[in-house]
């Protein structure tokens, strides 16, 4: 499975994203330049995290103009993979590939800790492998991750079941305490309708090897290749 | 051309120069004599600016410098010492690593988010204009106790101005320490240190190289933030000090994050002759030290330095402190590559001149020179007339008065078990992940153990191989025996990477100080530094560079003497990591190393007591060494479980921290029953500070083999007790001291600095 990994300026977890593809799930992966017109075909697109523009308006509200997100899109449309991960997922949401919105962390300052993620959806190639309720612990880092969309689209989302992780205590209870940012209905990561559009606060990547603190990153990228593989005997 | 045609023209709008305009920028008369000796006629009021900051201690060291020569800088595995933007150091198979820690103290006192914003800004340019990628920074900080408003205003500032530009160019920030005490309430404390890893053919140094090499300008505008920055640096804070604001620049991590990403690119496609950051002194220290390391000139043209404001005088553009900008020398005939990679990172690429060989510093406005200087009188540490100070020392009078604390506080805290749960709910012993959890301490995916133990582990990818980094440096130590405290940093810091299993290999510091023409503050530097450099070459530990910052006083007086020292260990094998926590119950639990009754400067009689007064606890360097070598071998043979110091707080604090600290990363809560037998008292036995000692345990089948290695290196080893439980226990001969249940002493330690914000 191709991969890229899409460079903004100010993207920061670029590098991880790349390491863990290559050294992890050995698969061939590129870096992509944001102000790339065009790039050879790649399976999926990663938009990584960091501090696009330095996010100094709004997190991901500069990046959405870049060249490359025509390429986004167009992935997007075609079917192709597509996950933002941190400030990948605030730019998908300012491109309007995702709904909703996303606002400063309910205590107003950046927070870096593990948390438990409860996979809610695996109706999506990325989650596909998982078992449903499964918990996965994976770190977050961000200081906008409070995301916020309106009743109708929560209920859509919800419908769809298109929301596919939730913050939740490590017995996997949704509750006020086990969320870290005060995101509508503890969401964590939402997909679009036909599944193949991911974004997540979490960082899956940062927890894929021995010594990372857990490896449950692997759950997402290993769904994602069986998903590849089945599409490819299929 | 001759020398003697380009002498600079004054321009007429600028000040008279009167002994009033000279005392202002900081300069003696005997100074400004040498100044009119070495140029031969009056500076013009650009050069007199010029060397104000080249010439303030902040730049020059002219009043450390004598005193730092103690300080050991060789050794086998030392690439960079002192005198470049940051140390380096050999770790095997082509690869270094790069670090060095600075201060920030008045910027941020005065303005703390900006403060220690551009402090993280500054170090890191000093690691990647090495060649380095950085990889992690760490903070020593030091406040006012939280129930002071000032003291809370510094405190939330500087963590987010920190957190504010470390998260945004993507930096992890992993560990450090803070300490808080009323000494520092209105001059606190901000150490910052940054690592790098590069490979040694990266390796870039701060010089001016190859007459008629282009001088080329890249990153931020220039405008007028932070003129005579290192000139206020150099002065105590005053009543009007709020009114310097105009002296703190202001920091765009972004940019840096551009600029860094830029600088490697050049640096790694060999574009570059040399390069040097532009903090401190800015424009006149980046082309004075470039030129005089490289033993060349430099020509500049002010009027193509891109400017953010219009109407900046030479003066100003010379002395502006601006953030992020950077001064590279390009390799002939590279212009064009460097051109198109600054374009590509969106950065200003401004030739301002060229490199000379007359060894002068000459810059043109507008075509007219407005200054000429030697680039040695300004940075050259031997060049004749370059100041260079023996400053007189005394002894401090309060050394007396401090000496001792009377006995009956030995026997005033008859509850054990409340004194414990009160100094783990500290603000110097609690938990700091209020604080920690603002950092991302994750990104680049190196950080094999998470903050909150007393070092930081890095792994560096594509090797086996993993990098240890601590820093300490406790005041009170230093304040009651500034000779001991500078060791017990040096050894501190050194000891707290061994536990981790990594073996110590060099040292970098920032010692802040008070007024060094105070002979009282001077005396304190030099026995700190007395006691740094001979822990230094007791432990094998060159240093690499460093920081001084001096003047750290308020109208209050000067603070606590605070030498920080930072560490760098090397982990051969990462899967070999110690870490704090119990693990398994049914461990053997050791003590290694020797408690006696020193409780003077102690946590417990701070914290509990409100005395900073007594005879630190004593530290013999062969037995820290035994320790160090015994910790770093036993861990390579994999027989440690866990390891932890034993120090602020003493024997019981680490004991409670090794049955929780896992909750971070993730473990149960693990509890522990101690016995031991001594001839102290119950209060010495739990929080003497005493050094050289660590709280080990070790699985049955192994605990032998950790025996025998210890008597073979002459170090004291005891057995005390066994992990497991849910308790953890103390007893003395047999009699029960305390007994809490490890979930209440992880309670009242977790909460810690939240309670107090």
């Amino acid at each position: 499975m191709r991969f890229g990994v899409v460079v903004f300026p100010g993207s920061n977890c670029d590098h991880d994203c790349f390491h863990v593809i290559q050294k992890v799930l050995q698969q061939p992966v590129q870096f992509i330049w944001y102000a790339a017109g065009r790039f050879p075909k790649v399976d999926c697109l990663i938009l990584p995290g960091g501090f696009s523009y330095g996010d100094y308006l709004r997190t991901g509200a500069i990046a959405r103009f870049s060249p490359v997100m025509e390429m986004v899109r167009r992935q997007a449309e075609r079917g192709g993979a597509v996950i933002g991960i941190c400030n990948g997922f605030q730019i998908l949401l300012e491109a309007g590939l995702l709904p909703g919105a996303m606002r400063r962390n309910r205590d107003l300052t950046f927070i870096c800790k593990y948390v438990h993620l409860r996979v809610d959806s695996n109706l999506t190639p990325f989650t596909r492998r998982i078992p449903q309720g499964r918990i996965l612990r994976i770190p977050i880092a961000h200081g906008e991750g409070n995301y916020y969309c309106d009743r109708q689209t929560l209920a859509r989302l919800k419908a769809e079941k298109r929301i596919v992780f939730r913050y939740c205590t490590a017995q996997g209870q949704t509750s006020p305490d086990a969320n870290p940012n005060g995101s509508l209905e503890n969401i964590a990561g939402i997909c679009n309708a036909r599944g193949n559009v991911l974004g997540m606060m979490p960082h899956p990547e940062r927890c894929m090897e021995q010594g990372m603190g857990s490896t449950d990153g692997c759950e997402l990228f290993l769904s994602l290749l069986s998903a590849a593989r089945s599409a490819l005997s299929a | 051309m001759k020398r003697g045609k380009l002498l600079p023209v004054a321009d007429p709008k600028d000040p008279e120069i009167t002994p009033k305009l000279v005392k202002e920028h900081g300069l003696t008369p005997r100074e400004y004599s040498t100044i009119n000796k070495i140029l031969g006629r009056q500076p013009t009021y650009t050069e007199l600016g010029i060397f104000s900051v080249m010439w303030s201690e902040h730049c020059s060291y002219k009043n450390s410098r004598p005193v730092l020569r103690q300080l050991p800088t060789q050794g086998p595995r030392v690439i960079q010492g002192p005198g470049e933007n940051a140390g380096v150091m050999d770790i095997g198979g082509g690869r270094a690593v790069c670090f060095k820690v600075e201060s920030h103290n008045h910027p941020s006192a005065i303005e703390p988010y900006q403060g220690a914003a551009t402090g993280v800004g500054g170090i890191l340019r000093d690691i990647f204009t090495m060649g380095a990628r950085p990889v992690a920074c760490l903070d020593s900080l030091r406040f006012g106790k939280l129930n002071h408003l000032r003291a809370r205003r510094h405190f939330t500032g500087v963590v987010a101005g920190i957190a504010g530009y470390g998260n945004c160019i993507g930096v992890p920030t992993i560990g450090g320490e803070v300490m808080f005490d009323d000494t520092y309430l209105d001059n606190c404390l901000v150490n910052v240190m940054a690592v790098g890893f590069m490979r040694h053919k990266h390796l870039t140094l701060g010089r001016a190289h190859g007459v008629g090499n282009r001088v080329i300008y890249i990153g931020a505008t220039t405008g007028r933030d932070g003129i005579h920055g290192a000139t206020f640096a150099s002065e105590e804070l005053s009543e009007e000090a709020e009114e310097r604001r105009s002296a703190v620049q202001v920091a765009d991590p972004f940019m840096e994050k551009l600029l860094l990403e830029a600088t490697l690119e050049l640096i790694r496609g060999g574009h570059l002759v040399g390069i040097q950051d532009m903090g401190a002194a800015g424009l006149s220290c980046s082309t004075s030290e470039m030129a005089a390391r490289g033993h060349t000139g430099i020509d500049i043209e002010l009027a193509h330095v891109p400017q953010r404001e219009s109407g900046m005088t030479p003066y100003e553009i010379m002395l502006s402190e601006s953030q992020e900008r950077m001064l590279l020398i390009a390799k002939p005939g590279q212009e064009k590559a460097v051109k198109r990679i600054l374009k590509k990172w969106h950065l200003h690429a401004a030739d301002i001149g060229c490199v000379t060989k007359d060894g002068l510093v000459r810059v043109r406005y507008h075509g007219q020179v407005v200054a000429e200087m030697p680039a040695g009188a300004l940075a050259d540490t031997k060049f004749p007339g370059y100041p260079t100070y023996h400053r007189p020392a005394r002894r401090p009078a309060y050394l007396d008065k401090v000496k001792t604390f009377p006995a009956e506080f030995q026997s005033r805290e008859p509850d054990l078990e409340n004194a414990l749960l009160r100094l783990l709910a500290s603000q110097n012993l609690c938990s700091k992940r209020y604080i920690w959890q603002q950092y991302d301490h994750m990104v680049r995916t190196n950080t094999l153990l998470l903050p909150g133990a007393g070092a930081a582990v890095l792994r560096v990818k594509h090797t086996k191989k993993a990098v240890a980094v601590a820093m300490d440096g406790n005041n009170r130590y230093t304040y009651l025996d500034p000779h001991l405290g500078g060791r017990i940093a040096v050894a501190e810091a050194a000891r707290n990477v061994a536990v981790t299993g990594a073996l110590p290999i060099g040292v970098t510091n920032c010692l802040n100080f008070g007024n060094p023409m105070d002979p009282e503050i001077f005396w304190q530097f030099k026995q700190a530094v007395k006691g740094m450099a001979e822990a230094c070459r007791a432990l094998n530990l060159p240093v690499t560079g460093g920081n001084v910052s001096l003047y750290n006083e308020s109208p209050a007086g000067a603070v606590d003497p605070t030498p920080i020292v930072g560490v760098v260990g090397l982990l051969e094998d990462h899967a070999l990591m110690v870490t704090p926590w119990f693990k398994t119950s049914g461990d053997v639990i050791v003590l290694l190393g020797k408690t006696h009754d020193e409780l003077g400067g102690s946590s417990w009689l701070y914290e509990l007591q409100g005395i900073k007064a007594g005879k630190p606890p004593v530290l013999n360097l062969k037995p820290e060494s035994a320790l160090q070598k015994v910790l770093v071998q036993a861990a390579g043979l994999g027989l440690l479980r866990s390891a932890q110091d034993c120090s602020d707080g003493g024997l019981a604090v680490a004991a409670a921290e090794c049955t929780f600290l896992g909750r971070t990363a993730g473990q149960v809560l693990m509890g522990a029953e101690l016995n031991l037998g001594t001839g102290l008292s119950d209060t010495s036995l739990l929080f003497s500070e005493s050094q050289s000692r660590v709280l080990a345990s070790v699985s049955p089948p192994d605990f032998l083999r950790l025996v025998d290695l210890c008597r073979s290196k002459g170090l004291d080893l005891i057995e005390v007790g066994r992990v497991g439980g849910k308790f953890l226990r103390v007893y003395h001969h047999g009699r029960p001291l305390l007994e809490q249940k490890t979930g209440d002493l992880y309670s009242a330690w977790k909460n810690g600095l939240a309670a107090y914000v």
